[in-house]
């Protein structure tokens, strides 16, 4: 598509130049509207990929401040990229929206509340302490919640009902060698870095303790490198540049310690594929910094999903193959952003598991980083829609592999409820997943 | 290409317009603001854009019918729009016209498995009736390439074809019966949900689909549902000329084989798309023919026997014939990734349709070439070969002054080589304000006071989609005193474009 974009404007910001040649790309097909969630749900152009191109294309035409329009249908893309993935003509929405979410928080100034919730959950998720707190404030509040509406009420309705798990001991920085056989040693056939995602080591940390499990009983080193911590997805959903680059750059210099020191690292091992997505990313994000650009192009290079890993270096054969129902929900960051579609099912299936998957399967659940949070009625249609395709295949688990997805659906879903990872780990020799444990699975 | 000229007052009035559509579909739906407006600018053909006065989406038939009431008795025009893939600029916009958009109508109303019929809204994607009838082993045959989006209302409003529909026939060969509305809001049940009308109706189904919107509303469709083909294979024929391909084509259809689907793709294609597919195509191969035959499986393979031979007496250097499912995928990979594979080659391209009889493929092929030259635009052809349905890709920069008319004056060029050949303007993706000033060139102007006629028995004020379709606009009041004498039209000062 043809834009009229200021000259200034494209010298002024490599960004938009590349803007400018991403919209070009776009021919206009309207293919991604079928793949479109908030389409679905809206039947409305401006809720839709081609239509926020177009808004972005006359956002940077007229230069400015955004005006409010705009930014609403800007806020409203849950960033699931179903329609990147499916885009005959190769347009790079997520580089689009991402650029055109930080133009927005540059150029335009929210209203006060909308300022400090965004601020309040950019600082929040990262950290692993506050984050601890909030859910006990969240506790407090839980009681009162009719009170409120919007996102005030949606992140009431977020806080688990369930007491949270004790901070486990595997999230501390430190090396796991793989496991011993026969009462030996094993000098380790790989040696990884594992994100332990943010959110993660408050919610659930049953998954990290799985993954290490899995990868240690397949002759795999695995660290959890200091100075590594959250990816920075959070912040730069929200376009918030400012606040994710620090992060960025910490987690860099955190594996690129490992990766340079002795014992040298094969690969950064992900289980949240919404932060495999962003760090995936690092090189783009960081293309422009001379200081930082082959170092971030590195790391992004190295990042792998825990199920690409195990597909590279092979499952083991599982020690009791149960046949178990087990319904696949792929996230959108694994599906679209990171294209991952047959492995994590691939595995399932070695592992013993009988695999379904879910109808509309290409729509985002709603959870989507903060969505949930700062679009509650968007977000809650897609959950109502995901929660009755999962239903409808009449499996006895559902599985995952993104912590954002699990928190989302869990606990209305009707079945347990658990990461890839956790069966995986269950059939290959380690402890029933806890979710399973004294649930009777529904037969047939 | 010109529109009629908007009329300023009632542009004026877009708040108070506004204001009563509001109180039909309620506030939500009614999208008058700049910002909103803009992205409804244009559909499949980004080059011609205009901002419709507001842009409108019903929830219910009776909201339709509602609005267009409502928009008639204020002399206000009407465009409708499923979800804007046409690329014939059927719902182009008008600066005073409502943009009444269907995508809010997306049910599958009811399936009725035993006579193999399911009734659906208009807004409904064409994908989304296969997908609705897949477990009962149905599917709803016509296949345009947009069908992941494009929807069942805009396929009958264009007539759509599709790779399938040279064994198994358009759109109009698929609607069983529809439920439209009139301009002054009166519904019309047409046809049934079985084939075949009633004794002495008039056939208007078929009046009304292929009308791109100039007659009425449709608001819901009958479609007969297709048992999914047991079987399918695809052949895949490299031939070292793009004649040898072309005879082959016409000498299929000769030995009394109907392909599921017959496509061609010349060279330019073939390179473009073995970048994408990471498969490079025999260095021989001028052009390459698909051909799917579906059926039983005794019957593929007994016709996947017969193409075989044929495709060899007529010189094919290289035959690949699928024999699993992954590889029938694997081979029409090539084709579907064409028109991108090709978008990535230049900035834009432009794509039209006109159709001609298979015996004249290599001749207006020819004639294409000689135009190349003289634009001085490069080109490629991907078409559906066995309905002589051509799609020439015409390359160009629209950011070079002066590309676009070239690339326009280039594909007007072809069109007319279609009709001198004994073709039609449109094989499947309609007139719109594309090939509109072309009509003249199909029709005399006899024939188009005919059809302009039937516009007038449907609509009379001109309101429904008016500017398109036909070089001239029509003045209803005078048709019943229009004569031509002698080649001199009467009203001389109607507005032609």
């Amino acid at each position: 598509m043809l834009s009229h974009i200021p000259q200034a404007a494209l010298d002024a910001d490599p960004n938009v130049q590349l803007a400018k040649d991403i919209i070009g790309n776009c021919v206009h097909c309207g293919v991604c509207l079928s793949r479109c969630p908030t389409y679905a749900v809206r039947h409305e152009e401006n809720d839709s990929p081609r239509g926020r191109i177009f808004l972005m294309k006359d956002m940077y035409e007229k230069g400015g401040v955004p005006d409010v329009r705009t930014v609403e249908h800007l806020d409203r893309c849950l960033t699931c990229l179903a329609c990147e993935a499916i885009c005959p003509s190769g347009v790079e929405y997520s580089k689009l929206i991402a650029h055109g979410r930080e133009y927005v928080e540059e150029h335009y100034k929210r209203p006060l509340f909308q300022r400090a919730v965004r601020e309040l959950l950019v600082r929040l998720i990262p950290n692993a302490r506050l984050f601890r707190l909030a859910i006990f404030g969240g506790r407090l509040g839980r009681p009162f919640r009719g009170l409120f509406s919007g996102t005030l009420r949606a992140m009431l309705d977020m806080v688990p009902t369930k007491p949270l798990p004790a901070p486990s001991p595997v999230d501390r920085p430190q090396t796991f060698l793989p496991a011993p056989q026969a009462g030996k040693a094993v000098k380790p056939r790989k040696r990884v870095a594992l994100l332990n995602g943010c959110v993660q080591t408050v919610l659930d940390t049953a998954i990290n303790e799985a993954t290490i499990r899995l990868l240690q009983r397949h002759g795999v080193e695995v660290v959890v490198a200091a100075g590594s911590g959250c990816c920075g997805a959070p912040a730069e959903h929200m376009g918030d540049e400012a606040q994710a680059l620090p992060l960025v750059k910490a987690n860099i210099d955190a594996w690129l310690r490992e990766a340079d020191g002795p014992d040298g690292l094969d690969a950064i091992v992900i289980n949240t594929s919404g932060c495999g997505t962003s760090i995936k990313a690092y090189g783009h994000a960081l293309r422009l910094d001379p200081q930082w650009a082959d170092k971030a192009a590195r790391v992004s290079a190295m990042a792998r999903d825990i199920t690409e890993f195990m597909v590279e270096i092979g499952l083991e054969k599982p020690a009791t193959p149960t046949g178990l129902r087990v319904v696949y929900h792929s996230a959108c960051s694994m599906q679209h952003g990171q294209r991952i579609v047959n492995q994590p099912k691939d595995l399932l299936r070695e592992a013993g598991f009988t695999v379904l998957d879910v109808p509309e399967g290409y729509l985002c659940c709603g959870s989507a980083g903060t969505y949930n949070l700062l679009q509650p009625e968007i977000a809650n249609e897609l959950k109502e829609r995901k929660l009755r395709n999962i239903r409808s295949v009449h499996a006895q688990i559902a599985a995952s592999g993104n912590i954002g997805c699990m928190t989302q659906l869990a606990g209305e879903v009707g079945l347990p409820f658990v990461h890839t990872v956790e069966l995986l780990d269950w059939a290959t020799g380690g402890p029933e997943p806890a979710a399973l444990k004294g649930q009777k699975l529904a037969a047939e | 290409m010109q529109m009629p000229e908007p009329n300023q007052t009632i542009i004026s009035q877009r708040d108070a317009l506004a204001q009563g559509l509001r109180q039909i579909v309620g506030k939500d739906w009614v999208i008058s603001d700049d910002a909103q407006r803009r992205p409804y600018q244009c559909d499949g053909i980004t080059a011609y854009m205009a901002m419709p006065l507001l842009v409108v989406l019903p929830g219910s038939a009776q909201e339709v019918q509602a609005v267009l009431r409502f928009c008639n008795e204020k002399g206000v025009k009407i465009v409708p729009r499923g979800s804007g893939t046409s690329l014939s600029g059927g719902a182009l916009p008008l600066e005073d016209g409502v943009l009444l958009v269907t995508s809010r109508l997306c049910n599958v109303l009811a399936v009725d498995e035993h006579n193999r019929v399911a009734r659906v809204q208009p807004g409904v994607p064409n994908i989304k009736i296969t997908e609705a009838v897949s477990h009962l082993g149905l599917c709803y045959m016509p296949d345009p390439s947009s069908q992941l989006i494009s929807t069942i209302g805009g396929n009958v409003a264009e007539n759509a074809g599709g790779v399938h529909c040279l064994k198994y026939g358009v759109t109009a060969n698929h609607i069983l019966g529809m439920q439209a509305v009139l301009m002054t809001g009166e519904m019309l049940e047409l046809g049934g949900a079985y084939l075949g009308a009633a004794e002495g109706d008039l056939d208007l189904m078929g009046v009304l689909t292929g009308s791109e919107g100039l007659l009425a509303v449709v608001t819901e469709i009958a479609v007969r549902l297709e048992p999914i083909p047991e079987v399918a294979r695809v052949i895949s024929m490299s031939f070292a000329s793009v004649e040898e391909a072309c005879e082959c084509v016409g000498a299929i259809i000769g030995v009394g084989v109907i392909p599921a689907g017959l496509e061609f793709m010349d060279r330019k294609v073939l390179d473009a798309v073995s970048v994408l597919i990471k498969e490079k195509f025999d260095d021989r191969t001028a052009a390459l023919l698909l051909c799917e035959l579906d059926g039983t499986a005794v019957e593929v393979d007994a016709l996947v026997g017969v193409v075989s031979d044929v495709a060899r007496e007529q010189g094919a250097i290289e035959l690949k014939v699928s024999t699993t499912e992954e590889e029938r995928q694997r081979i029409w990979s090539s084709r579907k990734l064409a028109f991108s594979a090709i978008g990535k080659l230049c900035p834009d391209y432009y794509c039209t349709d006109g159709t001609i009889p298979r015996n004249k493929l290599p001749e207006v092929l020819n004639k294409m070439a000689d135009m190349s030259r003289k634009y001085g635009l490069d080109y490629a052809n991907c078409f559906h070969a066995g309905d002589g349905n051509l799609h020439p890709i015409i390359m160009y920069d629209a950011a070079k002054p002066g590309d676009l008319e070239k690339a326009e004056a280039f594909g007007a060029d072809v069109l007319i080589a279609c009709v001198d050949a004994g073709g039609v303007l449109s094989g499947e993706h309609g007139i719109g304000v594309e090939k509109r000033d072309l009509m003249t060139h199909q029709f005399t102007e006899v024939d188009l006071q005919q059809q302009q006629m039937v516009k007038c028995a449907f609509d009379p004020k001109d309101l429904l989609n008016p500017g398109k379709m036909f070089p001239t606009l029509c003045r209803c009041a005078e048709f019943g005193r229009m004569h031509v004498n002698n080649g001199n039209l009467r009203f001389a000062d109607i507005p032609r474009f």
